[in-house]
C-alpha cells in the first residue's frame, strides 16, 4: 500500500482517479489513432473502387506465407499479452515477467518476419518509384504504396509498443506492481491489442482479399 | 478609380443566382435587425447605473428555445431547396449545346471550337446559344471563373469536368482562373467575347484552319494505328467504336459504364481500367503518348463515328 | 472582576495564514524553472509567448499583402513572392496562431483553475505538447526562411506534390508536429474534464467555456489525425514521386481535397468553438445574470462539434464532385449553423433585465457577436449551392471566413485575455485604453473586411497578386481598413505590456464573477487552490437587481 501511494501523482487526489484518468487518455488516444489509420484505409477503399483489377492483379504480389506467419505471431503475442495482464492482476510478478518478455520476442519475431518480407519485395521491384516492375498495370502501384505506408506505420507502431513494453519489464523487475496497483500493464496491454487489431485488418485487406 | 456595386449580368443564370443572393441578403438584414436592435436596446436600457425593472423574468424559456431553433431551420431549409434547385440548372445543360474544349495549363487556357478553330486565353461565342465546355488541364487544377455568367468549374487534371453557359448579352467578359495554380495565377484571366451570331460565323470563317477537329482526329487515329483494331477487317480483335459514344458499354467483371469523353480517355491512356466484356486487355497503354489536346480530337473524331452508325 | 482580567491576556490570537506564494515563485524564477515546468499556468504563459510571436509573422505577412493590393499591378513585390506571403499568412496563422491561441493559452491556465483541479490530468504531456508545437513552428520558420513555400496552407495536389519547387516537405513536417501537439493538448483536457472536477461539479454545473473547450478538444482528437495521414501521403508522394494523389500516376487529386476537408472543415470549429465559450463567459458576468438557455447553448457546443464533421464537401462543390455529394454537404452545413444561431439568440436574450457594464472584456464579447453573427450570416450564402458556384475562392469566402476567425476568434480570444489577465498576472490593465483599443479594432476589422464581400461577389478572386483595375476602390479600402486594425493589435501589446509593471495590483476577483478560478489568489499558488473547493451551485448565479461594484465600476 504505502508502495502504491507513491505513485499518485500530485494533480490526482487518490489511485482510483489517477488509474481512470489513465485508462480514459489511452482510450482516447486510441480514437486518435484510428482516424490515423482511417485515412490509409478511406485512400485503399476510394482507388480499389476505382482500380478493381489492378488492385486485385497487384494484391497477387503480397507475400502471403511471410503475411500469415506474422498474423500467427502477433495474435499470439496479444494471447501471452492478456497472460501478462493476468498475472498482474493475481499480483504474480514472476509470470508477469515472462509473459511480458514472451510478448516482447514475439513482436520482435514480427519485425523480423516483416523485415525479410520487405527485402523480398524490393528484390521483386515491388517498391514504388522509377524501378517498380513493368509486370502490373499502372495503378497497381498504388497498391503498393498503401502497402508499404500501411505496414510501414503499423510497424513503427509495434515498434513503439515493444519500447512500451520493455518500460513496463523494467518496472516490473523493480517490483512496482501489485495485485492492487497494475495500471501500466493494463494500459500497455490496450494498446498492444490495437496495434494486433490494425495488423488484422491490414492482413485480410493486403493478403487475403484478393485471392479468392 | 470605378466604383462597382454589382458585378454585370450576362446571362439568366446570373440573374438567378442574383435573386437568390438578394433573398439571403434580405433574411440576412432581417437576422441583423432581430438580434442588433435589441441587443443596442437592452445595451441601453439595462446599463448601469440606469434605474430599469431588473426582476427576474418569467419568460417561457423551453418555448422560447425552441422556437428559435425550428424557426431558423425551416427558413435554411427553404434556402436550402432554392439553392439546390438553381444549382442543379447550373450544372446541367440543357440540350442542344454547341460543344466547345478547354484545356488549362500553366498559365494560359486553350480553346478548340469543334470547327477547327484554336485560340488562346480567348472564348468567341454567339449571343443565344448554348455553350457547353468539355474541359481538362494538362498540369495542375485550375478553375474556369465567369463572373459575368456566374458560373465557374475546377479543371482537374485527368478528368473531364463541364460547365455551361447561355450569354443573353454582346460584349467582352472577364474570364478568370480562381483555383490557385502557382506562379503565374493571377495572370491565367482572359476573355469571353460575346458575337452576334453573323458575326460569330464570320470569325470562324476568318480563322478556319482547313481541317475540323474530327478531322484532327481521325487523321491522329491513323497515325497512331488505332485504325489497325479498331475499323474494318482487322486480324486482331478490338472492340468496334462505330456507335460507341454516348451508349453503355458491358464491361468484363459484369459491371456497366456509359461511354462519354472520361470512359474514352481512359481507355487509351489506362486500357486495364475497364476492359470491355468479351475482350481481353491487349491493348497498349497511350499515356505520353498524346497530349491533352490530341485526346480530345481523339474523341472529337469517335463522337462521329457514333453519328455514322447505321 | 479583576480577577478574570489576566485570562483574556493569555488569550491566544490565531496568526493570520501565511501568504501562499504565486506560481511565479513558487518554483523558481529561473528560465530553467519556466522551460521544465510542469505547472499549466506556467505553460498557458509560454504559448502566449510563441503564439505572440507568430501571429506577429502571419501579420507581417498580411501587412505586405495589403499594401501590394493598394494598386491593381503586382508592382511591390513579385508574384512568386506575393504566393509565398499569402501561403506563410495561412499556414501561420491558421496551426500556429489561431487553433493554438485559445485553448492552449486561456485554455491551459483557466480550465483546471476552473474545475477546481491542481493541474491537468497528464502535466508533462501537457509540457511535450508545448515543445512539440513550437519544433514545428520552427520547422515551419525554418522553412519560410530557406525560401518559403507557395502552395497556399491547403497545399492542394497535384501542384504542391509535383509542380511546385518549394520547400512543401518541411513546411508540412511542422504542420504534422503541431499537430501532434494538438492531439495531445486535446486528450489532456478530454481527460481533465472528465475525471478532475471539483466534488459537486456535476457536468451541467460546467461553466460554458469547459463545455466549449470540451467540444474542441473532440474535434481536435478526432480530425487531427486524418491530417496527419493525409501530408504523410504528400510528403511520400513528393519524396519518391509515387502516385497517390497524382492523375499522372493514377491518383486522384480531389481525394487529397476530401481527406484535407475532413479536418479542416472541423478545424475551423476549432477555431471558433472556443472563442463561443469565451463569450458565455464574459456576458454572463458583465451583464451580471445566469446565461440565457444554459442547456442549449452547451448542447450547441457539442453540436457544432458532431455535425462539423459532416460537412467538408461544401469546399467542394465546383470541385467536380458529384451533384449529389453537394446536396448532402450543403444541407449539413444549413444544420450547423442553427447551433450557431440559437448560441447567439441566447448571448442577446442574456442581456435582457441585465446590470450591464461596458468594460473592455465585454466591449470584446459584444464585437464578437456582432461580427460573428455576420460571419455565420455569409455562411449561410456560401452553403446556398447556387451561390457558392459563383462567390467560391473568390474575396467573398475570404471575408467570410476572417469574419468568422478574426472577428470572432482572435476578437474573442483578446476578450478572454483580457478579462483574466488580472488572475494571469495579478495586474490591472489601463482601462480606458482598453475600451479603446477594442473600438479601434472593431472599426478597422470592418473596414478590412466588409468590402472584401462586396469584391468578392463582384468577381475578385482570392490569391490573385494582381487584378482588374474596377475592384481598386475596394482593395484600398481593405487596405486603409487594415493599418487601423494593425493600430489597434498594437495597443493591447503595448499596454499589457505597460501593466505587467505598472498596473495596479488585481485582487482576487476583480469581476465579482462566480466561477472557481476566481475563488483563488490572483496570481494563483502553485496548486491553484489552499483547499479543494466544493461547488453546490449552478454556474453563473449573478443578480442584476443588487447594486455592484467592480474594479473599474
Amino acid at each position: 500500500m504505502a508502495n502504491s501511494h507513491e505513485a499518485v501523482a500530485e494533480q490526482f487526489d487518490d489511485m482510483p482517479q489517477q488509474i481512470e484518468a489513465s485508462t480514459l487518455g489511452m482510450w482516447t488516444f486510441l480514437a486518435t489513432e484510428i482516424l490515423f489509420f482511417g485515412a490509409l484505409f478511406l485512400a485503399y477503399i476510394v482507388y480499389r473502387h476505382t482500380y478493381a483489377q489492378a488492385f486485385a492483379l497487384a494484391g497477387r504480389h503480397t507475400l502471403i506465407l511471410y503475411g500469415t506467419i506474422n498474423t500467427a505471431l502477433l495474435l499470439t503475442s496479444s494471447f501471452t499479452m492478456s497472460l501478462a495482464i493476468h498475472s498482474a492482476q493475481e499480483g504474480k510478478n514472476k509470470p508477469l515477467l515472462g509473459f511480458l518478455l514472451l510478448t516482447i520476442f514475439l513482436g520482435c519475431g514480427f519485425l523480423l518476419v516483416k523485415g525479410l518480407e520487405y527485402h523480398e519485395d524490393v528484390h521483386e521491384h515491388l517498391f514504388p518509384g522509377a524501378h517498380f516492375t513493368r509486370e502490373l498495370p499502372a495503378p497497381g502501384q498504388i497498391f503498393w504504396v498503401l502497402y508499404w505506408v500501411m505496414t510501414g506505420v503499423h510497424s513503427i507502431h509495434l515498434a513503439a509498443g515493444i519500447g512500451l513494453l520493455a518500460v513496463i519489464v523494467w518496472m516490473a523487475w523493480r517490483r512496482r506492481f501489485s495485485s492492487y496497483y497494475h495500471n501500466p500493464v493494463l494500459i500497455s496491454g490496450l494498446y498492444w491489442h490495437f496495434v494486433d487489431v490494425i495488423w488484422v485488418w491490414l492482413y485480410a485487406l493486403l493478403y487475403l482479399i484478393n485471392r479468392h | 478609380m470605378t466604383f462597382p456595386i454589382l458585378p454585370e449580368q450576362a446571362s439568366k443564370i446570373a440573374t438567378q443566382t442574383d435573386n437568390l443572393c438578394w433573398g439571403l441578403v434580405s433574411i440576412s438584414a432581417a437576422v441583423c435587425l432581430i438580434v442588433f436592435v435589441p441587443m443596442i436596446y437592452f445595451l441601453f436600457k439595462y446599463r448601469n447605473g440606469h434605474p430599469a425593472d431588473r426582476s427576474p423574468s418569467n419568460l417561457p424559456q423551453t418555448r422560447i428555445e425552441i422556437a428559435w431553433t425550428i424557426l431558423p431551420l425551416l427558413i435554411f431549409m427553404c434556402f436550402y431547396v432554392w439553392g439546390a434547385k438553381a444549382y442543379f440548372n447550373i450544372e446541367r445543360p440543357p440540350p442542344g449545346a454547341m460543344e466547345i474544349n478547354v484545356i488549362g495549363k500553366q498559365w494560359m487556357w486553350k480553346v478548340q471550337h469543334p470547327e477547327g478553330n484554336r485560340e488562346i486565353d480567348e472564348l468567341h461565342v454567339p449571343v443565344g446559344r448554348i455553350v457547353k465546355l468539355t474541359m481538362t488541364s494538362q498540369d495542375v487544377i485550375h478553375d474556369f471563373f465567369l463572373p459575368a455568367f456566374r458560373t465557374k468549374q475546377d479543371v482537374v487534371p485527368g478528368r473531364y469536368t463541364t460547365e455551361w453557359f447561355q450569354a443573353d448579352k454582346i460584349g467582352t467578359y472577364h474570364l478568370f482562373c480562381s483555383e490557385y495554380c502557382g506562379t503565374s495565377h493571377s495572370h491565367m484571366e482572359g476573355r469571353v467575347i460575346v458575337l452576334s451570331q453573323a458575326d460569330y460565323q464570320a470569325w470562324l470563317t476568318e480563322g478556319q484552319p482547313g481541317t475540323t477537329l474530327a478531322e484532327s482526329g481521325e487523321r491522329l487515329f491513323r497515325e497512331l494505328g488505332c485504325s489497325g483494331c479498331h475499323l474494318g477487317q482487322s486480324v486482331i480483335r478490338a472492340p468496334p467504336l462505330q456507335g460507341l459514344f454516348g451508349k453503355p458499354v458491358p464491361l468484363n467483371d459484369g459491371t456497366v459504364v456509359i461511354a462519354d469523353e472520361g470512359y474514352i480517355r481512359d481507355s487509351i491512356l489506362l486500357p486495364a481500367k475497364q476492359i470491355t466484356g468479351g475482350y481481353t486487355n491487349d491493348m497498349p497503354s497511350f499515356a505520353g503518348r498524346v497530349s491533352e489536346d490530341e485526346l480530345l480530337e481523339l474523341i472529337a473524331y469517335i463522337k462521329t463515328l457514333g453519328s455514322q452508325s447505321p | 472582576m479583576n480577577a478574570t482580567l489576566p485570562q483574556t491576556e493569555t488569550l491566544e490570537i490565531p496568526k493570520p495564514p501565511k501568504r501562499l506564494l504565486t506560481y511565479f515563485e513558487d518554483g523558481g524564477r529561473t528560465v530553467g524553472s519556466w522551460l521544465l515546468t510542469t505547472d499549466h499556468k506556467r505553460i498557458g504563459i509560454l504559448y502566449l509567448y510563441s503564439i505572440v510571436a507568430f501571429f506577429t509573422i502571419g501579420a507581417i505577412a498580411a501587412a505586405i499583402m495589403r499594401l501590394e493590393l493598394i494598386t491593381p499591378a503586382g508592382d511591390l513585390v513579385t508574384s512568386d513572392t506575393y504566393n509565398k506571403l499569402f501561403t506563410i499568412h495561412g499556414t501561420v496563422m491558421v496551426w500556429f496562431f489561431l487553433i493554438p491561441s485559445i485553448p492552449s493559452v486561456l485554455g491551459n491556465f483557466v480550465v483546471p483553475l476552473m474545475l477546481g483541479a491542481r493541474d491537468l490530468a497528464f502535466p508533462r504531456l501537457n509540457l511535450l505538447s508545448w515543445y512539440l508545437f513550437n519544433l514545428g513552428g520552427l520547422l515551419a520558420l525554418y522553412a519560410i526562411a530557406i525560401g518559403g513555400v507557395d502552395t497556399g496552407w491547403t497545399f492542394y495536389t497535384p501542384y504542391s506534390s509535383t509542380f511546385t519547387n518549394t520547400h512543401v516537405v518541411t513546411m508540412v513536417a511542422g504542420v504534422f508536429m503541431a499537430g501532434f501537439s494538438s492531439i495531445l493538448t486535446g486528450l489532456n483536457f478530454i481527460v481533465t474534464t472528465h475525471k478532475m472536477r471539483a466534488p459537486g461539479l456535476t457536468w451541467f454545473r460546467l461553466p460554458l467555456f469547459l463545455w466549449s473547450n470540451y467540444a474542441t478538444s473532440v474535434i481536435l482528437v478526432m480530425a487531427t489525425p486524418v491530417l496527419a495521414m493525409t501530408l504523410v501521403l504528400l510528403s511520400i508522394e513528393r519524396i519518391w514521386g509515387v502516385g497517390v494523389f497524382d492523375p499522372q500516376l493514377g491518383g486522384d487529386p480531389v481525394l487529397f481535397q476530401h481527406l484535407f476537408w475532413f479536418y479542416s472543415h472541423p478545424a475551423v470549429y476549432i477555431m471558433i468553438l472556443p472563442g463561443m465559450g469565451v463569450v458565455s463567459e464574459l456576458v454572463t458576468c458583465f451583464a451580471r445574470k445566469p446565461i440565457f438557455g444554459y442547456h442549449f447553448v452547451a448542447f450547441a457546443s457539442m453540436a457544432i462539434a458532431l455535425i462539423g464533421f459532416f460537412v467538408w464537401g461544401h469546399h467542394m462543390f465546383t470541385s467536380g464532385a458529384s451533384v449529389y455529394s453537394g446536396l448532402v454537404f450543403s444541407i449539413t452545413s444549413y444544420l450547423v449553423a442553427v447551433p450557431s444561431a440559437i448560441k447567439v439568440f441566447n448571448w442577446t436574450m442574456t442581456l435582457h433585465r441585465g446590470r450591464i457594464f461596458l468594460n473592455t472584456p465585454m466591449l470584446y464579447a459584444l464585437g464578437f457577436i456582432g461580427l460573428f453573427t455576420v460571419g455565420g450570416l455569409t455562411g449561410l450564402f456560401l452553403a446556398a449551392l447556387a451561390l457558392d458556384v459563383h462567390v467560391t475562392d473568390t474575396y467573398f469566402v475570404v471575408a467570410h471566413f476572417h469574419y468568422i476567425m478574426v472577428g470572432g476568434m482572435v476578437t474573442g480570444f483578446l476578450g478572454g485575455l483580457h478579462y483574466w489577465w488580472p488572475k494571469i498576472t495579478g495586474r490591472l490593465y489601463p482601462e480606458s485604453l482598453g475600451r479603446l483599443a477594442a473600438l479601434i479594432i472593431f472599426i478597422g476589422f470592418n473596414l478590412t473586411f466588409f468590402p472584401q464581400y462586396v469584391m468578392g461577389y463582384l468577381g475578385m478572386v482570392r490569391r490573385y497578386h494582381a487584378y482588374a483595375p474596377e475592384f481598386q476602390i475596394y482593395h484600398v479600402m481593405s487596405s486603409a481598413g487594415a493599418s487601423i486594425l494593425g493600430v489597434g493589435y498594437l495597443l493591447p501589446l503595448i499596454y499589457l505590456i505597460w501593466s505587467l509593471k505598472h498596473g495596479k495590483k488585481a485582487p482576487a476577483n476583480p469581476w465579482n464573477a462566480t466561477g472557481l478560478e476566481w475563488q483563488t489568489p490572483s496570481p494563483p499558488p502553485k496548486h491553484n487552490f489552499a483547499q479543494t473547493p466544493i461547488v453546490t451551485r449552478p454556474p453563473y448565479q449573478y443578480s442584476a437587481e443588487t447594486e455592484e461594484h467592480m474594479v473599474y465600476g
